[in-house]
């Protein structure tokens, strides 16, 4: 794709390199050549001191907001700030699920568009995201949560999504390694989502980056953002490690640390942050190929194409910006984990990584205008922020395009909380350690 | 792993407690506005710092303790009874 006319570039633009299409005619001419035809994905850009829209946070969701809103609105003058570098935060590092068997309509329809956007992800991007349609399994363990599931995948269906039902001997065809009648919690069946999967996280980072960077939006590593500038009840700029940066629209995108960031321009945000972990196990011979989840405690486990089993549990419980994690957390997961998949208990964890996370009061995401005009907020994921890049950095892009939520992120915004308006998938009130 | 001192009951494992949130919010009266009551249910300080916090002792004497602890470091410095707060001088960061 040529790069798009930027209105507001100044005369001087720093060089734009194509990295140049990617294609397996391609890859046999560099077989060919040496590999030296090669360059490098994006560009690392220094910052511009005035852009049209500064979006802060380089992970999924801030590179697919600007990847959108150059690509979809012809909004090129963007510029993405990252404190760190690139594609080392929890874009890369969690469990990598997409899925969108929710229970709300509102939500189903989100995910879905999500999902969809998936499906055409790699095409779009032209870059090899992996994406694996390999199907996620909920399983049930008690007659209630069979009608709980039964009702979610009905309301699925409703909604056109896909949703299927499977007795036990289905579950166990499925997935051998199941031990249906461990003594805690029997398997009495599941439910499949076809078309949930995996995708290689941090390919999400580098696609979204490079299509970006091609469309002439500035990538800014190691540029902490440590101020944002008001005019009144106007956002005029945000203050960096690198100096000030003046904007018509600032996007915050830092989910985990929204609630720092938006205190920077006096807002108070429905916002708890709190830290979730995510395990690798050593490499084994393929033995699972769909994602599993269990229905009697948060466990869900998927078997990465290198061979490892990458599995997490429930956030750790109580506030903390610790990006670590903690042992009883480790114990809880692990436990669940061998009370399923006993064979497991074998396996030696290779790596664990935690990371934290915003933890809105109903357990759905924000995305939202905010009291303060020329501030966007993406925010709120609440552990399930992989799975909606696509669509929250489309929907997002579509906002600070139009001014006005896209229709299907529109339950998603930041009055919802004082009109009464929650959307609570799980109907637990505004106690975000529960959801 | 956290150790709490509780009041009552000595130093316990974190596992015997129920974290409940934020302590810092006082309860509005049916004199204020619809808004202090969504800013109490909804709003969250949410500090990278000392953060005042309420946590229930279910494995012990099952009462309420309110828990000073660092959002960082996990660091627990004042663990006082349901009424009592931090002497203002602890408060200061």
């Amino acid at each position: 794709m040529p790069p798009a006319p930027r209105p507001s570039a100044p005369a001087i633009a720093p060089e734009r390199t194509s990295s140049g299409r990617y294609s397996l005619w391609r890859l046999l001419r560099e077989g060919l050549n040496g590999q030296r035809g090669w360059s490098r994905a994006w560009v690392k850009a220094a910052p511009r001191p005035r852009y049209r829209v500064v979006i802060v946070g380089g992970g999924g969701h801030g590179l697919a907001t600007a990847f959108y809103l150059a690509t979809g609105h012809g909004i090129c003058d963007v510029a993405v700030l990252e404190r760190g570098p690139l594609g080392l935060g929890n874009v890369a590092r969690n469990t990598t699920i997409i899925r969108s068997n929710y229970f709300q309509p509102a939500n189903i329809r989100f995910y879905d568009f999500s999902l969809r956007l998936w499906e055409r992800l790699e095409r779009s991007l032209n870059f090899n995201a992996m994406v694996s349609q390999r199907g996620t399994l909920n399983l049930f363990h008690t007659e209630a949560q069979r009608d709980l599931f039964t009702r979610r995948a009905n309301l699925m269906r409703l909604e056109g999504v896909d949703a299927a039902a499977l007795s036990r001997a289905a579950v166990k065809a499925l997935v051998p390694l199941v031990d249906l009648d461990n003594g805690r919690y029997p398997v009495l069946g599941g439910f499949l989502q076809p078309r949930g999967g995996t995708v290689r996280h941090d390919a999400v980072a580098w696609g979204y980056a490079r299509g970006a960077s091609e469309a002439g939006v500035d990538i800014v590593e190691h540029c902490a953002v440590t101020g944002i500038r008001r005019e009144g009840e106007r956002v005029v700029g945000v203050e960096t490690s690198r100096g000030f940066i003046a904007a018509d629209v600032v996007c915050l995108a830092v989910a985990g640390h929204s609630s720092e960031l938006a205190r920077m321009a006096g807002l108070e945000l429905p916002i708890e942050t709190h830290v979730l972990q995510a395990f690798v196990t050593e490499g084994v011979k393929p033995v699972l190929d769909v994602v599993l989840t269990y229905g009697a405690g948060h466990f869900y486990i998927s078997q990465s194409d290198k061979g490892g089993l990458v599995f997490g549990g429930a956030i750790d419980g109580y506030n903390t910006y610790g990006q670590r994690g903690t042992l009883p957390m480790v114990e809880e997961v692990t436990a669940a984990a061998v009370t399923l998949l006993p064979a497991l208990a074998r396996v030696k964890v290779l790596r664990q990584w935690g990371g934290v996370m915003d933890m809105s009061m109903d357990g759905s995401p924000i995305i939202s205008q905010t009291p303060l005009a020329g501030l966007v907020l993406n925010g709120g994921w609440c552990y399930g922020g992989f799975k909606a890049i696509p669509a929250g950095g489309f929907t997002t892009a579509h906002l600070i395009a139009h001014g006005a939520p896209h229709p299907v992120a529109a339950h998603l915004d930041l009055g919802r909380f004082a009109a009464g308006r929650t959307v609570d998938e799980r109907g637990v009130g505004p106690f975000p350690y529960l959801h | 792993m956290l150790r709490i001192p509780c009041p009552w009951c000595g130093t316990r494992d974190e596992a015997e407690f129920r974290y409940h949130g934020d302590a810092t919010r006082p309860r509005p009266t049916a004199a204020d506005t619809l808004a202090d009551f969504s800013r109490y249910t909804y709003g969250r300080d949410n500090p990278l710092g000392w953060h005042l916090e309420w946590w229930l002792h279910v494995g012990g004497c099952r009462r309420l303790l309110k828990v000073e602890r660092h959002t960082l470091s996990h660091e627990i410095r004042w663990v006082g009874t349901p009424e009592a707060s931090p002497a203002p001088e602890v408060q200061a960061p």
